[in-house]
């Protein structure tokens, strides 16, 4: 599909705008905070671990592990509410309802949970490949993952952090609680993003090694042709597809996208890689 | 051998000379026993520094060193240890003397020693090198235990002992179990008072195990003792050791319990560190685990027990809470943990604490439905999560994985790549 090299080079065809640069900045803010978050709470999951003593080490120790993960918290929780501001600004000022219901939105609909079916069957070779909208029902879960996820972690990590402040309004022992969701959740984000987001967005073969719309912005015509006829059939009769019409991406974007994904997919894998070996020796 | 020879004759000629010249003399013939001979005499071979016996071991002795050692000085003649040769035995004497009996004169020492470790090991000849009086106090230049130069002085105790329980060699012939001890001694907090800081009141060896009727920790009788260690310890450490009997442990052990720690059970025998090292206050917590299994379970599934576990003690540890030599049950209206006491202890590491603070469980155990419910059911549901999640997007990504697999490599058959077409794949 769109990873084999398209009879033209890429930099010449087509491309479309897909995400916006402020929504690329922010997944970039993410995904550092989010490793570093990983690479410093992990270690404390799994603290029996002689591999969570080094990773310890390594981030300075229990001090400056501890500091760092904060100072990610802080990262991805500015992210998340610049994230919410402008899902605010979205509906409130410029009054784009499609966010909420319709063919762009993030919303879960009856189509993705048909689109799961037809995607299973074409999996089996029971049925053709189903057609996409502008997100598919993986990306869709992908998205409420992190969302409920920050919310969960974030919220629990903050009664973490400030025990003696919470305790004003909360039972102690909702402690407990927050750290077990803390731990757990934090357990399927990390595995999650790391396999299965991994895969789904880069690793599967059609994208092999990776896709750099996230670090571009935007897609070629084959990539929408080929995964997105539903969205491109859409915007062609709407007459709004040349409105999102642009140049490849300067060629440092590929460069700098390329790199800082293959080390966090490097990372990434090298998390889930010792995850599995604490809970297969344990 | 010639040369031995040779000394040998000198040493001969050196008694018989002075004898036959005595016995010129008018009064020599007075009495008809012989003399016993003189320290001068005996000095005449021995002090020379080259002297062999007539199976090539030395027989010197320095002459010097015997004036200045207790002995020497009290002004004991060679044949006062050495009785066999007293009755003036014919010289050069006979190669092997009798052991020289130190209980002649130190009958109580001898009587302790005879009850030790160290007799018994060579009474029933499991380890016939095992220390006697000589091995410890030397022979010829003993002095008393408090001058300085003394091998059982309190700063030279520790390399006296260390000779054999600080040498490999000498512990895996004798089959000594517990190691060398004397390295890990010299490390410990005792240790280094004693050698590096010059204590005095630091205790060496024998302020533990005694001196002469050192026993086996597990004889009844011992100083090491389980039950008798906290009365040892308890000589120096006096407040901590009263402290310690009125906490449920140091209750247990005075009943006899065989389970519940005595001073060495946390803190080791020889390897004692300050209670303040990170280090320590890390690994004991361990110890407490060894019995409170359930506990440091739970304690492990914690923020405390977690940072501990990866080895920074600046989260509270089992001590912090349950105090070290003071604990009691929960119930004791003494015990820190104590509901009348939780808060304030709490708030020695959390400024802020309140009643409602205090409701967080340091042992909350999520596996508890009983203990901890709610725990207990968030815990179930996460775990449905993961699984619920993990086992869908598992199949999934493997389907996906397999048929993507299967179309790029039939692309790859049909146009080796260059037409990326899979749309009959569709």
């Amino acid at each position: 599909m769109t990873s084999s090299a398209p009879p033209s080079d890429p930099m010449t065809v087509t491309h479309y705008r897909r995400f916006e640069r402020t929504d690329r900045l922010l997944h970039g803010f993410l995904m550092f905070s989010f490793l570093g978050l990983a690479f410093t709470g992990m270690p404390l999951l799994f603290s029996h671990e002689t591999w969570a003593a080094s990773l310890a080490r390594i981030f300075g120790g229990f001090n400056a592990a501890g500091l760092i993960h904060r100072f990610c918290a802080i990262v991805m929780i500015t992210v998340f509410v610049i994230h919410l501001s402008r899902i605010v600004q979205h509906l409130f000022i410029r009054k784009d309802l499609g966010i909420l219901w319709g063919p762009a939105s993030m919303v879960p609909q009856p189509h993705d949970f048909f689109e799961l079916i037809a995607h299973l069957r074409w999996f089996v070779g029971l049925g053709p490949q189903p057609r996409f909208e502008h997100f598919t029902y993986w990306e869709k879960f992908d998205y409420w993952a992190v969302f409920w996820g920050m919310g969960i972690i974030g919220g629990s990590g903050l009664v973490l952090w400030f025990p003696e402040l919470f305790a004003y309004v909360l039972p102690g022992w909702l402690f407990n609680i927050a750290m077990v969701v803390h731990g757990e959740e934090a357990l399927l984000a990390v595995g999650f993003i790391f396999t299965i987001h991994f895969f789904n967005g880069h690793l599967r073969p059609e994208k092999f090694p990776m896709d750099s719309v996230i670090f571009t912005g935007r897609v070629t015509v084959h990539e929408m042709l080929e995964e997105r006829q539903d969205e491109y059939a859409r915007l062609v009769s709407s007459g709004r597809l040349d409105e999102l019409a642009s140049a490849a991406a300067p060629r440092w974007v590929y460069t700098l996208g390329r790199s800082v994904g293959a080390v966090a997919v490097t990372f990434g894998l090298i998390m889930v890689g010792l995850i599995l070996f604490a809970l297969l020796t344990k | 051998m010639t040369r031995a020879l040779i000394r040998l004759l000198i040493c001969i000629t050196a008694i018989i000379g002075p004898a036959a010249a005595a016995a010129a003399g008018p009064s020599a013939q007075a009495k008809g026993a012989p003399k016993p001979p003189t320290n001068d005499d005996c000095l005449a071979c021995h002090g020379d520094a080259g002297a062999v016996g007539a199976n090539g071991r030395s027989v010197a002795v320095k002459a010097e060193a015997f004036a200045a050692s207790i002995h020497g000085a009290g002004g004991l003649a060679c044949v006062d240890c050495h009785a066999d040769l007293a009755k003036g035995a014919e010289f050069p004497h006979a190669v092997t003397l009798k052991k020289v009996p130190c209980a002649a004169c130190h009958d109580k020492a001898v009587a302790a020693y005879e009850t030790g470790v160290h007799a018994q090991a060579r009474r029933s000849g499991k380890n016939l090198t095992a220390a006697t009086c000589i091995d410890c106090h030397g022979t010829h230049d003993i002095k008393p235990s408090t001058d300085p130069e003394s091998r059982t002085h309190h700063s030279k105790l520790l390399d006296t002992c260390g000779r054999c329980h600080g040498d490999e060699a000498i512990i895996k012939r004798g089959n000594i179990r517990v190691g060398n001890v004397v390295e890990l001694f010299r490390d410990s907090i005792h240790g280094k008072a004693l050698t590096r800081s010059g204590l005095t009141v630091a205790p060496t060896c024998s302020d533990c195990h005694g001196s002469h009727d050192i026993r086996r920790k597990t004889d009844a009788a011992s100083r090491v003792y389980r039950r008798t260690v906290p009365l040892t310890c308890g000589k120096c450490h006096e407040g901590i050791v009263r402290e310690y009997w009125t906490s449920i442990h140091g209750a247990q052990v005075e009943k006899g319990s065989p389970l519940a720690p005595v001073c060495s059970s946390c803190h080791t025998a020889h390897e004692i560190s300050r209670a303040d090292v990170e280090g320590w206050k890390v690994a004991v917590i361990k110890e407490c685990g060894t019995c409170h299994e359930e506990s440091i379970k739970t304690y492990r599934d914690t923020f405390h027990g977690q940072v501990t576990a990866l080895g920074y003690s600046r989260v509270a540890s089992c001590a912090d809470c349950h105090g070290a030599h003071t604990i009691v049950p929960k119930a004791d209206q003494r015990s820190m943990v104590n509901d009348a006491n939780r808060v304030k202890t709490c708030k020695k590491c959390h400024a802020g604490a309140t009643e409602s603070f205090a409701q967080y469980d340091p042992h909350g155990d999520s596996s508890n439905r009983a203990r901890n419910p709610f725990l207990f059911y968030t815990s179930q549901f996460m775990k449905m999560l993961l699984l619920g999640v993990f086992v869908f997007f598992g199949i999934h990504t493997l389907l996906w994985l397999g048929r993507g697999m299967q179309l790029k490599a039939a692309a790859r058959l049909r146009g080796q790549g260059d037409d990326d077409s899979t749309e009959d794949g569709r």
